[in-house]
């Protein structure tokens, strides 16, 4: 009796949000799905039934195959990048010196910045013609003549991980460095005692505390690399002959530039279920991992 | 006493309030700019600021975005169901537009008047199908600038009047050491680097399309891309080319570092402004080249017009917004970084006075004019031809295999 009364009551309370949530993220997402198995166009026409066309269209299209792997090449590079340097950056933080108040609110500059900001700024650091880059790197004798780092293929997409870090190692060094906190000192004491190095103080006594919650920064980090747009349609737009081309930016190019909101649909559903089944891998990894905890 | 006055006091007003709101009412329109070349945001600010003085009822609220974002955001206000009243749009676009239905058939508004004192070519900007989707602003195409010290320095009597011969005066600039890469062009993964292979496609007589099928794969296309490639890899261009845009090639111009620039209309007098540019007083400009045997001249439509969207509410002061601001009185008024549409204003020593030289080069480039595909699929084909032209340069393929699969891409 009791029991059922505190199920019902939690549905209850939990129903204006579901509501909310449904209106949101449901119907646009269930309309999405419709969408993707017309012909629609963005404006005018509201398309009719193509069935599975527009998927076959694009899955066996070469523009695809091309664009996951610059994609996942781009996520796999920015996040394994960003891991390493925001542990590392939170552990010396995580040190007792002067100053370390003021570095510690200099850190989340980079990540406070909006997108677009940042992607500006290192449009013009990397200019081909007056950019900060080139004269620091011809001054000090490194490269002898100024060179179009967003114009070559070989080096735009690099630029662009490069930006993205710095933009976004200061969150996993942000949820390390409060993790840090976390790490009883007894511990640590005692490690100290029993003779261990400071490799050994790090694998054994500060890392477990840290892997749930670099776990949660992982799976926000990869998911956002994965969609990542913005940085990159103000630095190169996808440019140089479409080495930098992201899911996003096709999603967008097919939606919006070419109008065709039905295969649109599609592609962003595509890329909805790439994302979803990295969410659930990681979920099923954190759940293991804390099964493994307790 | 005092109470009970405030009281009735605080009441009336609150009563009277709503009661004296439409007194002060005035149609409000949204309108969509660019801030990209030709005419300045504040030279555009200051034009609808004349428009509301004369019409205080009507208050225009401008936005302005990069021409990058200017279809985009004006297809998707659209969808999203808050439109701007006015959009100003691209030459390329009105065939898409009629055939989604963006913008307004204005064909019955358009006077005579108007019809016998625009330029002919102006008008091509705003109809498709023979219908009329806005008023022609901005009247322009691509110029070659020079820059008049370093020819003489090169000993170059007189600028290049065929391509063949600027690609020869590079080469002599470049080896004589004088600047290591002389020309500088639009040709990042953007429209502006269509707007420069049209140019071309013009100059060795190409065709876009023939019978409705891609046709820029051979001949004059072909020509057009081959050049391109020749001039990049002899290093005659300067390489950064094929990651700028209009206004990274006005900086390169403006800063001495460019012999040779392709470039609208507005970058004339805005290097000739000594605050920003260190070559004021040094500028050449001409109409873009042609090629032996095949053309005098060559040149781009790079006109925009004003349309009214069809989900606008305001439709008639929208149109009273656009004939102002495309009137020969406004035009003649701001003719430094774009010219007029208006045929007599070229004659205008108002207009003329200071720039000579532009309006020269205007009239010959201005009859020349040549059209980029007009086709409701035309973004996908500059897309394609995007993609084709920076992987010929790369060295990814060959301008043959690069043109054959944007054919194959170009949706036709």
């Amino acid at each position: 009796m009791s029991g059922t009364w505190i199920t019902t009551r939690a549905w209850l309370l939990m129903l204006p949000l579901l509501i909310v949530m449904v209106a949101v993220i449901g119907w646009p997402l269930a309309d999405t799905v419709h969408l993707s198995f017309t012909d629609a166009k963005l404006v005018g026409t509201s398309g009719s039934y193509v069935g599975f066309d527009n998927y076959v269209r694009l899955l066996s299209g070469n523009a695809f195959g091309r664009t996951l792997f610059t994609t996942t090449f781009f996520a796999v590079v920015v996040v394994t990048t960003e891991m390493l340097l925001g542990v590392l950056a939170a552990l010396l933080l995580n040190q007792q010196f002067h100053g370390r108040t003021l570095l510690r609110a200099l850190l989340i500059l980079p990540w406070a910045l909006p997108t677009v900001v940042n992607a500006t700024l290192w449009r013009l650091i990397y200019n081909p013609e007056y950019g900060a880059l080139n004269a620091a790197l011809t001054q000090l004798g490194i490269l002898s003549d100024y060179r179009s780092w967003l114009g070559e293929p070989g080096t735009a997409l690099t630029a662009l991980i490069v930006a993205d870090c710095w933009k976004n190692f200061p969150l996993v060094a942000l949820i390390a460095l409060a993790a840090l906190q976390a790490v009883p000192r007894d511990v640590v004491a005692a490690s100290y005692v029993d003779g261990a190095n400071a490799f050994s103080r790090f694998r054994f006594v500060t890392l477990p505390y840290l892997a749930g919650p670099l776990l949660v920064a992982l799976v926000l980090r990869t998911i956002e690399a994965f969609k990542v747009f913005d940085i990159i349609w103000v630095m190169t737009r996808g440019g140089p002959a479409n080495s930098t081309r992201t899911m996003s930016i096709l999603v967008y190019q097919e939606a919006f530039s070419f109008q065709r909101a039905g295969s649109g649909a599609s592609l962003a559903l595509i890329v909805t279920l790439i994302i979803t089944v990295l969410a659930v891998a990681y979920g099923t990894i954190v759940k293991k991992l804390a099964g493994s905890a307790a | 006493m005092n109470r009970f006055f405030g009281r009735t006091l605080l009441s009336a007003t609150l009563l009277t309030a709503p009661l004296s709101l439409p007194a002060f009412a005035e149609t409000q329109i949204n309108a969509l700019f660019m801030a990209q070349a030709a005419y300045s945001e504040a030279d555009v600010r200051a034009m609808t600021e004349a428009f509301t003085k004369a019409n205080p009822d009507i208050k225009v609220n401008l936005e302005f975005v990069p021409y990058e974002g200017l279809h985009d955001k004006t297809v998707l206000a659209q969808g999203a169901g808050n439109a701007y009243d006015v959009v100003l749009f691209d030459v390329i676009w009105p065939a898409e537009f009629a055939a989604n239905n963006v913008l307004v058939d204005v064909s019955s508004k358009i006077t005579d008047e108007m019809k016998a004192g625009v330029l002919p070519g102006a008008w091509t900007t705003v109809k498709y199908d023979e219908k009329f989707y806005g008023m022609p602003w901005i009247l322009d195409t691509k110029y070659l600038f020079y820059n008049k010290e370093i020819l003489e320095k090169a000993g170059i009597a007189n600028p290049p009047k065929t391509w063949e011969e600027l690609a020869a005066d590079a080469k002599i600039i470049k080896d004589k050491g004088i600047l290591a890469s002389p020309i500088a062009w639009s040709w990042a993964q953007a429209e502006a680097a269509i707007c420069d292979y049209t140019t071309l496609v013009s100059a060795f007589g190409g065709d876009f399309l023939k019978d409705g099928k891609p046709a820029f794969q051979s001949g004059g296309g072909l020509d057009a891309l081959k050049y391109m490639v020749d001039s990049y890899t002899s290093g005659i261009t300067n390489p950064n080319s094929k990651e700028f845009l209009e206004e990274d090639v006005r900086k390169v111009f403006e800063n001495g570092d460019a012999a040779f620039a392709l470039n609208w209309t507005y970058m004339y007098n805005m290097a000739n402004d000594p605050k920003d540019s260190k070559v004021a007083g040094k500028i050449g400009v001409v109409p873009a080249p042609g090629v032996a045997g095949k053309s005098e001249a060559s040149a781009v439509n790079g006109s925009m017009g004003l349309g009214i969207t069809t989900a606008s509410k305001h439709q008639d002061e929208a149109w009273k917004y656009i004939v102002f601001m495309t009137s020969q009185a406004t035009q003649n008024a701001y003719a430094k970084l774009s010219l007029p549409i208006w045929a007599s204003s070229y004659e205008d020593p108002a207009v003329t006075e200071g720039q000579e030289e532009l309006i020269a080069a205007a009239k010959t480039g201005l009859a020349v004019m040549y059209p980029r595909p007009t086709t409701p699929k035309y973004q996908e084909i500059s897309v394609a031809l995007q993609q084709a032209i920076q992987e010929a340069l790369l060295g990814q393929s060959s301008p043959e295999d690069a043109l054959k699969t944007a054919a194959e891409n170009s949706g036709l």
